[in-house]
Formats: C-alpha cells, structure tokens, sequence
C-alpha cells in the first residue's frame, strides 16, 4: 500500500508540474475524464495518434521551408493550421502556443522566422513527448501495483 | 485538488443515464481528415449515447448522404483534402440534406469563420469540441424533433 501511495503521489506531482509549467492544459485534464473501464487506454491512443500526427507535420512544414525554389507559405501555413488545431484538442498548450507565432510568420512570409519557429515546435514537441511518456509509465506502475490512478481537477 | 479514484468521467453516467437514454436514436456523423480529432470526437459523443459514424473529408460525407445514409448531426471541418468542409456543406444543402451540420475549425478569422457558416451551417465551433458544445447542440437536436411533432 505504501508504494502505491508513493507512486500516485508522484504522479500528482509530476502531473500539476506539467499544468504548471504550461506543458498542458485543461484539456489534457478533459480528455483523461472520459478514459474509463471501456477505453482504459483512451488517452494513450490519442496521444499517440497526436504524437504521429506532429512527426508528419513537422516533416511537412520542414521541406516546405527547406525549398531552394522559394518557399510555399501557404503550404507552411497550412501544416502550422493543423498542428495548431490538434495540439488545442489535446491540450498541448505550448506547442499550440508556438503555432500561433510560427502562423504570424507565415502570413509575412518570413523565412527566418519560420525556421526558428520550426525548431521551437521541435522542442516543444520533444518535450511533450518525453513528458507524456514519463506520465503514462507512471500510470502504468500504479496500476501494476493494484492501485488506481488518480483524478486531477 | 486530487479527487482519488481512478477513472471518472466528468459525465455522470448514473445520473445522466436519462440524457443517454434520450439521445440513443440520434446518429451523428464526425467528418474531419484527422484520425485523432475524429477519435476525440467520437468518445465524447459516445458519453452522451450518441450513435457515431466518421468520414475523413467532405467527398466521404456527401457520398455516404447520396447512398442513402442518414445523419441527425454533423460535425464538420473545414481544412480537409479532396472536399474541404464548407464545398461539402454547400453540396449536402444543395441535394436537399436538412441535417444539423455545425462547423467545428480552428480558424482563427471571424471572416473566414462566416464564410464558412454561409456555406450552410447551424453553427460553428471552435476546436476542441467540448460537453458543453455538445450538451448545447442536443437541447438544439431535441428541440427541433419536438417542433417537428
């Protein structure tokens, strides 16, 4: 019993740390109300399907920029559109956050801009990722342990 | 503030069980090129009884309403491929289809947003879809069924 309140414990911590750092939003907190004893697993296929979903826009907005030709921002924009429209649903406040900069860029059609916002939305992503990660193997160990995890408001 | 147990859902299912039970008839189509927000989607209508169908993009929703499907609601984006949202709205008003559709976008423009509602739709939402877009769109659904009777 003791290591099961030790580990949900840890998992409230680091799970506020993620709100308080911006990492997440309440909309993570949402999508983690409606996992139940029928899609146990919920949150970790959304993830995951957010987590490819971003590797292809990445990819994406990377050759655009990467186009010796001259640039297509509209295609850039477009990519940007729709990582900022997924990363809102998931509650990734900080990837969301970078898009709406990376958009301001695209309409002024600055390259440079572009490009740091793109490795800023790397970042970002990375980290999320890695977090998410740590999180889920929190949850995982909970339950190993026959505990339950916790609900954060 | 921790609550304790472990998966709850922020609906009541106990005490919603009425609200299920009356939107057990209601068929909703989620169209969006995104297999993440048509999951998302798809689990939130779920928790409110709803029956679900999804279509990748617009060209997918119009040919499931021309093979004779029908639909109370849809939910609609606008940026897809192939059909974007608001051409499959105007094709859908166009064959007669008098369904609820409610964009549901990330677009940022108030222009761009009314663009897209004068293509036909009800309403438009911005992502992420929310229970309490949806709590509001039922009362909507069910209203009309009872003017209809």
């Amino acid at each position: 019993m003791d290591v099961v309140n030790q580990l949900r414990r840890q998992f409230v911590d680091y799970s506020t740390s993620l709100h308080r750092e911006g990492i997440l939003d309440d909309q993570f907190t949402q999508l983690q109300k409606l996992q139940d004893e029928n899609s146990p697993d919920f949150v970790v296929e959304v993830a995951s399907l957010f987590f490819e979903d971003c590797e292809k826009l990445i990819n994406n907005m990377g050759r655009a920029l990467e186009q010796q030709q001259g640039v297509d921002f509209k295609q850039v924009d477009a990519s940007v559109h729709q990582l900022k429209g997924s990363s809102s649903s998931i509650g990734a406040m900080r990837v969301k956050n970078v898009c709406i900069t990376f958009r301001s860029f695209c309409e002024a059609q600055n390259r440079e801009g572009c490009l740091r916002c793109l490795q800023q939305v790397i970042h970002e992503f990375s980290l999320l990722k890695n977090k998410l990660q740590t999180l889920f193997r929190l949850e995982q160990q909970i339950l190993t342990a026959g505990g339950s995890i916790p609900v954060i408001e | 503030m921790v609550l304790g147990k472990a998966s709850s859902s922020s609906l009541s299912m106990k005490s919603d069980e009425d609200v299920v039970n009356n939107n057990n008839n209601l068929r909703v189509l989620v169209v969006d090129d995104s297999p993440m927000i048509r999951k998302l989607h798809d689990m939130y209508l779920k928790k409110f009884g709803l029956e679900v169908q999804v279509a990748e993009n617009g060209k997918n929703a119009v040919e499931l309403f021309r093979f004779g499907a029908s639909f109370d609601l849809i939910l609609m984006d606008k940026e897809m491929p192939v059909m974007d949202g608001a051409e499959a709205t105007k094709e859908l008003r166009a064959m007669g289809v008098k369904s609820m559709i409610v964009g549901v976008t990330s677009l940022d423009s108030p222009y761009e947003k009314q663009v897209f509602m004068e293509a036909g739709l009800n309403y438009c939402f911005n992502k992420p879809l929310i229970a309490d877009n949806i709590s509001f769109l039922l009362q909507e659904l069910n209203k009309n069924n009872n003017d209809k009777n």
